[in-house]
């Protein structure tokens, strides 16, 4: 049984042909559909989580967007609550259709690779540390910290 | 004598005098919409048939880098521009067809993937042009973005290089020059109603002759500026650093011949071909898609959309933003689809594929498709001043659908990141100086964005512009010498404006300004995301916050400093809420503003932005969320409400048993308020964007229609016949609805 990492959340169990949560293991929804048909999801006023800063009595523009142009749609497992993802739409605009893969082509592709059950981190690139001097750059790559 | 039939004879007559009698040499199509590398030329295909010596390549290689480092070094050290101090320029050398193939090692690599379009130009009208011609010492000028470039503050000087007296490669020198005479003071006017209010607008023109500047041109251009002295001083930089590189050209010319670098500089770049090939082939088949919203023209609140989806197929990869807003015949805010894929470029290569070689080719793979008349499509007569505010996105959006791409790899070729902040929060400013001086720029804050959540890691702090990751904040002690500006507030990070998540954001920095020593000076800023958040969030998190301007009018600072010190904390969420300013006006607004003047002492406010945040904020290590609240990124407030964490205010000691609580507890009141997705959108999806909302682009999964608002009323278009869209005066909008008032009063009263 071959699982594919897909997002930070999700997989696709490329025999059950089945998107799973990579919290809990949950089976969400067939991998040829909509990954986001299988979770739940939450119309949030933004102000909850970007809060105003400045006091809304006195100021229109507070640092907390505007719930009249600006919402946060949350998706969830439906299992275990984690959050797959966030979308940021204006009120009413249909959920972006974000990730549609040919599941054929995908099987074909990792027959012969071996399965990836951590991901990789991938490497950074140093910075040049020509206007931060050393100590910037120990600072970027954590080297000595 | 109906009869159109010609003789081939006389249609070589009639292409000959079309030709020689071309009306007016408008940026090319054929050139502007290619941004693939030009087939080998006969040289290119004689010498990469034979016997390749990968050895020598390397040699050469090195040699042509060091000398690009070599020739940026010396703009940095002499640039008299803002951006030339910080980083914002860099050289190239290019094949003799025009094709980038490498630049500075520390260099802006968007300045040189955008120039090989002007150089294709020179080559292709100038070089037979009789009265133009290209030779041993000549050097050329151009800056406007329509013969390709990012946006009109940049200034380039390209030079050919002949040897035997054969053509074998152009180099270049670029620098963000700010100041181009526009309508608007620092070269980047929001007010910009046509491309006439832009400033200065340089086809490619030759400049130079025997290596010399022609003083009669330099001295038409230091006319049609504020700041001549500027002009001067970096048009001798620019042609002295391409001559250091061309000198350096020559010498290894002397050693290894031309058809070494022939050889090198082509090879290099097909090298990149064929390597994006690989990586597209081993990248999942299928589609990405995603949207990116400004929510202003810079002249009024709108919503306009980038919407972008990226499919590949074995080893064909297609970049389709269509669906994307109408252009705006009469704001400054479109761009051309070359400068929107050199923007793509930059972004991809901080962002995705950070190993590879600087050159456009790694694009040549691509296919793109556009609608015409949108607003990252724009047409010839559209503004394009202040196109950094879709092109800034433009950096960033790519992000999101190929962290979707890219995630599955076994092996990958950097950190997988959340979008970077995406907008050019900075202070524009003009005036006469305490030098007596008359100038106008920006400030290098634009080069302070927050990075996104990585997936092993937070973002970094006001890292970097999202072009390119070496670009430096600049001294603010340098500046104050220079210019009436005094910051009263500079690097202090954005204490709960973040893009919360597993891997939060790095964080932007508040900037307080004021001035003093001047009769004259005011500011501008072009930027958006005051009501819709900027920087958008990758696999779970949140975004960036929502980002105003704010004033303190009515007094002057500096005596208040002197008089009542306590007043006036360097703290904008302090100094905005507190009011303790006694007469002073405290206001917010969104953060673009066109230039004003304003008064001594009186103070303006920004943020440099956060990027987006990486992951659920449940998953976030709580010891993470306490190192937050010791450096103050966080308040106890985020600490408890966002990530759940259960701790002892005073200690700061995690009750572990505690935080796994809450956290149940909230995936528990998740999985209660959440709605199964099908039902969800049966309420959620409307057919089209709310009245409320002034909204360009198409809406939902349809490309096919787009909507517009045009003279203030909402259009709905097919995609395939987009009109350009003319917007009313915000000026005039205000008083209409204030004589609505005065008519409402009458007839109350």
């Amino acid at each position: 049984m071959k699982k594919v990492l897909i997002t930070e959340n999700l997989r696709i169990d490329l025999d059950s042909e089945q998107w799973e949560c990579r919290a809990c293991g949950a089976e969400l929804i067939g991998a040829r559909e909509n990954y986001k048909r299988g979770l739940l999801v939450y119309d949030r006023d933004p102000r909850e989580i970007h809060k105003p800063l400045l006091d809304p009595d006195h100021y229109e523009f507070t640092y907390a967007p505007n719930p009249q142009w600006c919402r946060i749609l949350e998706y969830y497992c439906p299992r275990c609550g984690s959050m797959i993802e966030t979308e940021y739409l204006p009120p009413g605009h249909p959920p972006i259709h974000d990730i549609e893969l040919d599941i054929e082509a995908l099987k074909r592709q990792w027959k012969d690779r071996p399965e990836v059950q951590e991901a990789a981190v991938g490497q950074e690139y140093p910075r040049p540390v020509a206007h931060g001097g050393p100590r910037a750059a120990r600072l970027y790559t954590g080297e000595g910290a | 004598m109906n009869d159109n039939n010609i003789t081939p004879d006389q249609q070589a007559m009639l292409d000959r005098f079309v030709r020689q009698n071309k009306l007016f040499y408008a940026p090319d199509p054929a050139i502007m919409e290619n941004h693939r590398i030009d087939p080998r030329s006969e040289i290119e295909q004689r010498l990469l048939s034979g016997e390749v010596d990968p050895h020598k390549i390397n040699e050469v290689r090195g040699l042509i880098i060091s000398a690009l480092d070599e020739s940026n070094t010396m703009i940095e050290q002499m640039g008299a521009a803002p951006g030339a101090k910080w980083g914002d320029m860099t050289t190239g050398i290019f094949t003799a067809a025009g094709d980038l193939s490498m630049i500075a090692p520390h260099g802006v690599g968007g300045f040189a993937a955008a120039v090989f379009y002007p150089i294709k130009f020179i080559n292709k009208y100038w070089t037979d042009e009789p009265t133009v011609g290209v030779r041993e010492g000549d050097g050329f000028i151009h800056n406007d973005a329509r013969y390709g470039g990012i946006h009109n503050t940049d200034q380039s000087m390209m030079m050919p290089v002949f040897w035997d007296g054969q053509l074998v490669c152009w180099v270049s020198a670029t620098i963000h020059e700010g100041e181009n005479g526009a309508t608007e003071p620092g070269g980047m006017p929001a007010a910009a109603e046509s491309k006439f209010d832009e400033g200065l607008k340089m086809s490619p023109f030759k400049v130079v002759e025997n290596f010399e500047l022609k003083r009669d041109l330099v001295t038409f251009l230091q006319n049609s500026v504020r700041d001549p002295k500027l002009q001067l001083e970096d048009m001798k930089v620019r042609l002295h650093s391409c001559l250091r590189l061309r000198e350096r050209v020559v010498k290894l010319l002397e050693e290894h011949g031309a058809e070494a670098l022939i050889m090198t500089l082509r090879k290099h770049i097909e090298d990149v071909v064929d390597e994006v090939r690989r990586r597209i082939l081993e990248l999942p088949d299928g589609t990405m898609r995603t949207v990116s919203f400004a929510d202003s023209t810079l002249r009024e609140s709108a919503l306009l959309k980038l919407n972008m989806a990226i499919t590949v197929k074995g080893d064909k990869l297609t970049v389709d933003m269509r669906g994307s807003s109408p252009e705006l015949v009469n704001r400054s805010i479109n761009t051309c689809q070359a400068s929107f894929k050199t923007m793509l470029y930059s972004g991809w290569m901080q962002n995705v594929w950070p190993d590879l070689p600087f050159t456009m080719a790694v694009f040549t793979p691509f296919d793109f498709v556009f609608d015409e008349k949108s607003i990252v499509n724009g047409s010839f007569d559209t503004p394009q001043a202040m196109s950094l505010i879709p092109l800034f996105k433009t950096m960033t959006i790519a992000s999101i659908p190929m962290a979707k791409f890219n995630y599955s790899l076994p092996n990958r070729y950097t950190a997988m990141v959340a979008p970077q902040y995406d907008q050019p929060a900075t202070l524009i400013y003009g005036g006469i100086t305490q030098h007596n001086e008359f100038t106008g720029n920006f400030c290098a804050d634009i080069n302070g964005m927050g990075q996104g959540g990585r997936s092993h890691r937070d973002g970094e702090h006001s890292v970097s512009p999202p072009f390119a990751a070496h670009c430096d904040l600049g001294e603010i002690e340098l500046m104050e010498e220079d210019l009436p500006l005094v910051r009263l507030g500079a690097f202090t990070l954005t204490k709960d404006r973040a893009g919360f998540g597993k891997q939060r954001s790095g964080l932007g920095y508040e900037q307080i300004h004021t001035f003093r020593g001047s009769a004259l000076w005011g500011y501008m800023t072009g930027c958006t995301g005051s009501l819709f958040p900027s920087a958008q969030p990758l696999f779970g998190g949140y975004a960036s916050p929502a980002y105003p301007l704010c004033k303190i009018k009515g007094i002057n600072v500096f005596d208040e400093l002197q008089k009542n010190p306590e007043r006036v904390p360097f703290d904008i969420v302090r100094l905005m809420n507190e009011r303790a300013i006694e007469g002073a006006t405290y206001s917010t607004h969104p953060s673009a503003m066109t230039f004003e003047l304003a008064q001594p002492g009186e103070v303006y406010m920004l943020c440099q932005g956060a990027g987006g945040g990486y992951g659920d904020v449940l998953q976030r290590d709580p010891a993470l969320v306490m190192k937050d609240l010791e450096e103050q990124l966080i308040s106890d407030d985020t600490a408890r409400d966002i990530f759940k964490v259960a701790y002892d205010s005073a200690s700061r000691l995690v009750d572990e048993q505690g935080t796994r609580a809450l956290r149940e507890q909230e995936r528990r009141a998740r999985i209660a308020r959440g709605k199964p997705f099908d039902e969800f959108v049966k309420t959620w999806s409307t057919p089209e964007p709310p009245a409320h909302l002034p909204y360009m682009g198409c809406w939902g999964a349809d490309v096919n229609t787009v909507y517009g608002i045009m003279m203030g009323e909402r259009v709905k278009m097919s995609a395939t016949a987009l009109q350009s869209q003319f917007m009313l005066n915000p000026k005039d909008v205000r008083i209409a609805q204030l004589e609505a008032e005065v008519a409402a009063l009458k007839r109350a009263g």
